[in-house]
């Protein structure tokens, strides 16, 4: 990420690149860090829907995948609300680095 | 020509195959629940939105410098301002469409604050849009405080609520005075759409979007968007919070159409206030044996405001008949 300077920034406070936060990385944030175990996921998105950091890739066909750990700050919401199967949940916290 | 949108199926599955308006990198706290209400109200449409912010933690953390996590066109002007400046948007858009000097495509205009940008600071230029009857949505995200600046009270705050202007201390045991509720006073503006919401509740969120974006003029949106800092809970429970606000009628989940009130989920079994109360810091003195009263008083209040709404729902279900 390359730092601008007042020269190459646009005139009038804007931002001409929509989305451009996504080149911020927020991962660096996360003390606690989710973990996704496949088999007792339902597919059912709610911790796609929950997730204040939209940190949960979807496939093509509208698939729950792999937590994107650039950008998920470890607040637990999905583990929380992760119904999971068979009283079994799909997500779980662990301590960042262990 | 104005140009057809076509409406967006309220499906999980097929949500999730869709684009996000609101993108991750924000700076936002982690587990807040702003950015949770912004992305259910941007992903419930297909139509293309503008918007405003009114400043607060939202506008702060999701627009610095370089950065947006806005998909959109988005505007910030100044504190008390967001409706201001949307019905500025909003009327500027209507004479270029008149003028022929830009294609009707069906574009929507909503403002974004937070309950100090809303219920405070922001009040008299959201009063004055709902006046003027401009086509556009104001949504709120009521956490309860001026969280940005660390935690003061606002007119949103709750009572009981220890902020670090009403300090639960030796001279006062925190916020003394009740809560405003704005929505009832944007609904008494004789707007056609006022409604109350919950992210807990998305689904419920998503149709009263829908239904508002559908409305010609005036639209107002409160949803409870819970704030792991300020209300001392922990960085995991935005969702479970907002659902027991929900569950303990603290925050009902209601709509105001053309005056008619319908209350759109009733909780199977209402919960007493405490399992609300309970988890969050900020209440924490309310639980001392001499603050009991506070308990009380804050229980009687909600179930007033139910009744309340219960009666007035009755009524207006007579009525219709």
């Amino acid at each position: 990420m390359s730092k601008k300077f007042w020269e190459t920034l646009p005139q009038g406070s804007v931002v001409l690149e929509a989305g451009s936060s996504a080149k911020f990385k927020t991962g660096g944030w996360r003390s606690m860090r989710p973990k996704w175990i496949e088999e007792n996921c339902i597919q059912c998105m709610f911790c796609w829907m929950y997730c204040p950091d939209m940190s949960i890739k979807v496939t093509a066909e509208g698939k729950r995948a792999e937590f994107d750990y650039d950008y998920c700050k470890g607040c637990g919401i999905c583990a929380l609300e992760c119904p999971g199967k068979k009283g079994k949940k799909a997500i779980v916290m662990e301590e960042e680095g262990k | 020509m104005t140009t057809t949108v076509q409406p967006k199926e309220l499906k999980l599955k097929e949500l999730a195959k869709g684009e996000d308006r609101f993108v991750h990198g924000h700076r936002m706290c982690a587990g807040c629940g702003a950015p949770i209400v912004v992305k259910q109200v941007l992903m419930a449409t297909n139509y293309p939105i503008i918007a405003s912010n009114a400043t607060g933690c939202l506008e702060v953390s999701s627009c610095i410098q370089q950065f947006t996590a806005w998909k959109i066109p988005w505007i910030h002007s100044a504190f008390e301002n967001a409706a201001a400046t949307i019905s500025g948007v909003e009327a500027m858009y209507k004479s270029l469409v008149k003028q022929g000097k830009l294609d009707d495509r069906n574009v929507k205009f909503v403002a974004f604050g937070g309950d100090g940008g809303t219920y405070d600071i922001g009040f008299q230029s959201l009063s004055g849009a709902m006046e003027r009857g401009h086509d556009m949505m104001y949504v709120c995200y009521d956490n309860g405080a001026y969280m940005n600046t660390g935690i003061q009270r606002s007119s949103a705050t709750p009572f009981g609520a220890n902020t670090t202007t009403c300090p639960a201390g030796d001279a006062i045991p925190g916020k003394l005075q009740q809560r405003k509720d704005l929505t009832r006073i944007m609904a008494a503006h004789g707007i056609p759409y006022a409604a109350q919401a919950s992210p807990s509740n998305w689904l419920d969120l998503m149709k009263k979007v829908q239904k508002a974006f559908e409305i010609k003029g005036p639209k107002f949106l409160n949803v409870i968007s819970p704030c792991n800092r300020g209300w001392r809970s922990k960085t995991d429970d935005a969702i479970a919070l907002s659902r027991l606000a929900v569950e303990t009628c603290y925050w009902p989940l209601y709509e105001v159409e053309n005056g008619a009130l319908k209350i759109t989920v009733k909780p199977k079994e209402k919960k007493p206030l405490t399992e609300f109360l309970k988890p969050q810091g900020r209440f924490k003195h309310m639980f001392a044996p001499e603050n009991e009263w506070m308990l009380k008083q804050a229980q009687e209040y909600v179930d007033a405001q139910w009744e309340h709404l219960l009666k007035e729902e009755a009524f207006w279900t007579e009525a219709k008949k």
